[in-house]
């Protein structure tokens, strides 16, 4: 017998018991009716912040389309529940409707605490809990204005960078004497404080808010002390009170401080109905964390499937954050409340880290611990907790790798705390579904999935389970690009077949002779299609320019920032004119001319060159374009000439070949009209120099780049770009944009931070001088080809009948220009192929 | 046969195909590493552009090959025969060196 659950509430917790007990219900037992009062399914409100950092609001949903395509689940959005009638059974909906129920599981969350100060109900005034509140933040805030966040816990430092990127100057106002009081010591709100200053954070600890002043709006806010911050935005975030609205209407419990008040198993003290999440108070204590949550709603699907009691195991409030790009973390009794506890505690004021280990009173047993600064240690430290030390303190310490391995873990300690995996678990499912790498693992066991603070241990675990992540470049090279660089750098060996020879197997494919010629090039060995050089070439470097679907190509000259000359415009337009080409201004600001056969590509280049144009690369693995906004030179905020400083960048890099194609732009302010944040690399102005950002990206999976240095005056920035691409270019692998290398860096932007900013592996002037190199042999690859017969000759339709255009290349006209004609399909007709014929 | 002689030896550098028109058919002439001489249709039959010949050479297991430039589908260049999708195929035209010269035969 189909029977009817009622879920109130559809967030994080909710969301969780209706994707379980549907993995679970394979009877079909109960038909679900979540009723959820936001607009939209749940989504990651722990990730909320990254709504402001890139993020879309689909980005951090939670249901996929299987949840809208189940029969058994009926969602209802924009839905609040207003009545609960515990005897009918039924809920009732602000508009009167009643829905009856066999089982009622409440799952309504938090709200903000607003602490009752004069003018907490002014405009101007928000919270930070919705995507809708994210919304409203984000319309209020003004560049470069103070903006004050009331609280200094986990959330209110979420708030506050959140302001610091809509580019406003955030304070935080603490009442506890230090930041984050309920997660970390006093040694380590020091630690934190110094690191969030130097981020341009005002921090008023010891600090309780007066007032929030004005008549109509927000005008300031008066702290207890007197001092008074002129601001128009307020963001409360002084803590979360239970949404238990609906207790007394169903004569439920409360919890002494709020909350549905449950037992064990999350059974309110009405018969039929469970809370679960923030709203439940499990024997009196309510936990603001997802992951008890979660536990949560696993023992009530559990309870309702009749698979077991399903009681709350209690919860490890243990968290590891990145807030402001400062790892913090805290687990177990991380303010050494057992009994006879020890501290030992590790001060770097000058590295701006903490740590501090809670030991039992023989220093045998880890109970818990505070990391500021830098949170390596967390993966392997967290699930030691309440278990003998594997090693003396301080060794564990050390970073990531060098101190205590995964080996150490027992098979039931806790991996992933968010969803309650242990070792053993992820290490049974790696074997038996032969799970091979991260996504794998974290499909299969939930392992993972929602803060991703474990995500370092899964990889060590499967490295540990034999399942070796082959790095070959393909069927004839074992080895990875970066391996094979370091071979071709070490032996100079120069030429493919010696590379193959010596080092690899068979004779290539399309994958690895591209990849070897741009080691090559990259090392410099002269022009792309020098002798054997030439027959690895992909088509689009073989012809130096890129094919298109009808076998003809296009040609894109360097247009350096995007400035030209009216005189190289009209040149531009005869040439097009002349060859019947396809105009078109390019996303990369330059002008696109398509449609030029093999043979018509010297004579094209030779007008090209004559008038003071040069190869643009758009067809290599190089620099593409160097972005720029008009800068100071005309714009009135511009505090810097981006364009001469873009136009620089890219003389200096052009024809550096790379793992994959590299584009960079330079904004003359923070207005960011050039979008230098979607680059590999992006120089953006500032009043005092420039800040340098690394690893942006458009195309597939847009990123964000971050920055790397902030204030550079030219010549530091430049060095700076110079070791960055250096280090890029000898390190990815085939095809990885810099924004994936970054990821998939070990230590990620602070290690690139030590490398490029601080010469952590001493490798600097080698870099720069490799660049260097670059720079002082760079000649026009086109040039190169007219001046040489030899290369020339390769240019024809076909080599026995130079002169004969292929008959397979057709043009129609569109709007006044050629497109490519449809498609003949030359005989023998083609068999079951599966791949569309494009027209 | 009908030996069409096509162009001298040395304009074939090492798997470095050349487009070729012998009588109306655009064909694709490829030499490989160990001098063997091998000549299929020009024209990609996903695509219809005439662009063989631009491909890369090298081998899959042993067996010589060319990858298309546009869409990268792998071809034998001994058969033909589409290694990533058996249904379809390039026609194959006989080959040979005279002397100095290349020879190509339409079948
Ligand atoms: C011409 C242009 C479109 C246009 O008319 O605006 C273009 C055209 C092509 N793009 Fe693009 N992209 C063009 C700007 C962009 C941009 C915008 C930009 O650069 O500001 C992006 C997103 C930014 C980015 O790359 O981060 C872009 C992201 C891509 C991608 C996805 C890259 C990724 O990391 O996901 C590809 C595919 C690839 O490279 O693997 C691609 C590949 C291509 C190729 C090369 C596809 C191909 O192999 O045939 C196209 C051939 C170009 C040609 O025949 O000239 N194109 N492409 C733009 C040339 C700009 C230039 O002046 O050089
Ligand atoms: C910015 C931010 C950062 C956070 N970071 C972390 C972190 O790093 N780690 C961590 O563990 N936790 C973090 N949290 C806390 C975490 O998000 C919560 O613990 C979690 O969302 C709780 O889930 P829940 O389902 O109980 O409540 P919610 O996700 O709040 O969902 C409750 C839902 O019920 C709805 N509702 C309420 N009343 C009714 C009604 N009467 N009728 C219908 N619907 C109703 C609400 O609108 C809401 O959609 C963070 C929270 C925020 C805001
Ligand atoms: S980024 Fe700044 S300087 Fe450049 S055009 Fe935009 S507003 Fe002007
Ligand atoms: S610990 Fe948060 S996802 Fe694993």
């Amino acid at each position: 017998m189909t029977r009817t659950l009622v879920v109130v509430g559809h967030g994080m917790v909710g969301h969780r018991l209706v994707d379980t007990l549907r993995e679970r219900d394979e009877a079909d037992t109960w038909r679900i009716v979540v009723l959820g009062e936001e607009p939209r399914p749940a989504y990651d409100r722990v990730a909320l912040s990254s709504y402001l950092d890139g993020k879309s609001a689909e980005d951090l949903s939670l249901t996929g389309q299987d949840v809208v395509d189940d029969p058994m689940v009926e969602l209802r959005l924009n839905t609040a529940v207003t009545g609960v009638d515990t005897g009918a059974r039924a809920v009732t909906l602000a508009d009167g409707e009643s829905l009856t129920y066999d089982a009622l599981v409440l799952a309504t969350g938090s709200k903000p605490f607003v602490p009752p100060v004069p003018g907490h109900e002014l405009p101007g005034t928000f919270v930070y809990r919705t995507l809708e509140d994210l919304d409203a933040i984000r319309e209020a805030a003004t560049e470069g204005r103070d903006g004050v966040v009331i609280g200094g816990g986990l959330l209110g430092l979420e708030a506050a960078n959140a302001l610091r990127l809509l580019g406003m100057r955030p304070h935080v106002v603490e009442m506890a004497p230090r930041l984050m009081p309920l997660q970390v010591d006093e040694g380590g709100g020091q630690v934190l404080r110094g690191l969030v200053e130097e981020l341009g954070l005002t921090v008023h600890t010891g600090a309780a808010t007066a007032s929030i002043d004005g008549e109509e709006h927000v005008t300031g806010v008066t702290l207890a002390d007197g001092t008074v911050i002129d601001t128009d935005l307020v963001v409360f975030s002084a803590g979360v009170r239970p949404r238990d609205e609906l207790a007394e209407i169903a004569g439920a419990a409360r919890g002494e401080r709020g909350g549905f008040l449950v037992d064990d198993a999350c059974r309110t003290t009405v018969d039929g109905v469970w809370a679960i999440g923030e709203c439940a108070a499990v024997g009196g204590r309510c936990y603001g964390l997802v992951a008890p949550g979660y536990a949560m709603a696993e023992g009530v699907a559990e309870q309702l499937l009749e698979l077991g009691e399903g009681t709350f195991p209690g919860a490890d409030m243990s968290t590891k954050l990145k807030l402001l790009g400062v790892d913090v973390a805290s687990f177990g009794d991380a303010h050494g409340t057992t009994e006879g506890a020890l501290e030992v505690v590790y001060a770097n004021n000058a590295a701006g880290t903490y740590a501090k280990l809670v030991l039992s009173d023989d220093a045998r047993v880890l109970l818990g611990g505070v990391l500021v600064g830098d949170a390596g240690a967390y993966a392997v430290l967290r699930p030691l907790v309440d278990r003998e030390l594997p090693a003396p303190p301080e060794q564990l310490l050390l970073p990531a790798g060098s101190g205590v391995d995964s080996g150490a873990l027992p098979d039931d300690a806790t991996v992933c705390s968010c969803n309650n995996v242990t070792k053993g678990q992820i290490t049974c499912a790696i074997a038996e579904h032969g799970l091979t790498d991260v996504g794998e693992v974290k499909s299969c066991t939930k392992a993972g999935t929602s803060c991703g603070s474990c995500v370092p241990m899964l990889k060590t675990l499967l490295g540990e389970c034999g399942v070796a992540t082959s790095k070959a470049l393909c069927e004839h090279f074992g080895q990875s690009r970066a391996e094979l660089f370091e071979i071709a750098q070490a032996t100079g060996i120069g030429s493919f077949s010696e590379l193959i020879t010596k080092h690899g197997s068979g004779r290539g494919c399309d994958i690895c002779k591209p990849a070897v010629a741009s080691i090559l090039a990259s090392l410099g060995n002269g022009h792309i299609l020098e002798g054997e050089q030439a027959a690895l070439q992909d088509t689009n470097d073989r012809f130096l320019a890129n094919i298109q679907r009808n076998g003809t190509y296009s040609v894109v000259p360097r247009i350096p920032g995007g400035e030209i000359t009216p005189d190289k415009l009209i040149v531009l337009g005869e040439v097009a004119k002349e060859f019947g080409l396809y105009t078109k201004i390019t996303g990369g600001q330059r002008i696109d001319l398509f449609g030029a056969r093999v043979e018509q590509l010297p004579e094209v280049w030779k007008r090209l060159v004559d008038a003071g144009f040069e190869s643009g690369h758009a067809y290599g693995k190089a620099l593409r374009t160097v972005k720029s906004c008009v800068g100071n030179d005309w714009c009135r905020y511009g505090v810097q000439d981006s364009v001469s400083m873009a136009i620089r960048l890219e003389l200096r890099y052009r024809g550096l070949r790379s793992p994959h194609k590299l584009k960079s732009a330079v904004s003359g302010c923070a207005r960011e009209c050039a979008e230098a944040r979607g680059k590999d690399f992006g120089v953006i102005a500032t009043d005092k120099g420039w800040n340098l950002y690394v690893g942006g990206n458009g195309g597939f999976t847009p990123r964000h780049a971050e920055l790397l240095a902030a204030d550079l005056d030219d010549e530091r920035l430049i060095q700076l770009i110079d070791r960055f691409l250096m280090f890029y270019v000898r390190t990815a692998d085939r095809l990885q944009r810099t924004s994936a290398w970054l990821e998939s860096l070990d230590g990620g932007l602070e290690h690139l931070k030590e490398v490029i900013v601080e010469d952590s592996l001493g490798i600097a002037d080698e870099l720069e001088s490799a660049m260097q190199r670059h720079v002082d042999t760079y000649s026009d690859e086109w040039a190169g080809v007219l001046a040489d017969p030899g290369k020339l000759s390769r240019f024809v339709s076909f080599v026995n009948a130079p002169g004969a255009p292929d008959p397979t290349i057709r043009f129609i006209s569109e709007r006044g220009q050629v497109r490519p004609g449809p498609v003949v399909l030359p005989m023998p007709a083609i068999g079951s192929h599966t791949q569309e014929v494009r027209s | 046969m009908n030996w069409h002689q096509i162009c001298d030896i040395d304009l074939l550098l090492p798997e470095y195909g050349v487009p070729v028109l012998v009588g109306d058919h655009p064909v694709a002439v490829f030499r490989t590493h160990d001098d063997q001489l091998f000549a299929v249709g020009n024209v990609d039959p996903y695509c219809g552009a005439g662009v063989i010949s631009r491909g890369i050479v090298g081998d899959r297991a042993g067996e010589p090959t060319v990858a298309s430039p546009m869409l990268k589908q792998v071809f034998s260049l001994r058969t033909g025969q589409c290694l990533d999708d058996p249904g379809t195929r390039l026609p194959v035209f006989p080959v040979r060196r005279r002397e100095a010269f290349v020879e190509v035969a339409l079948p």
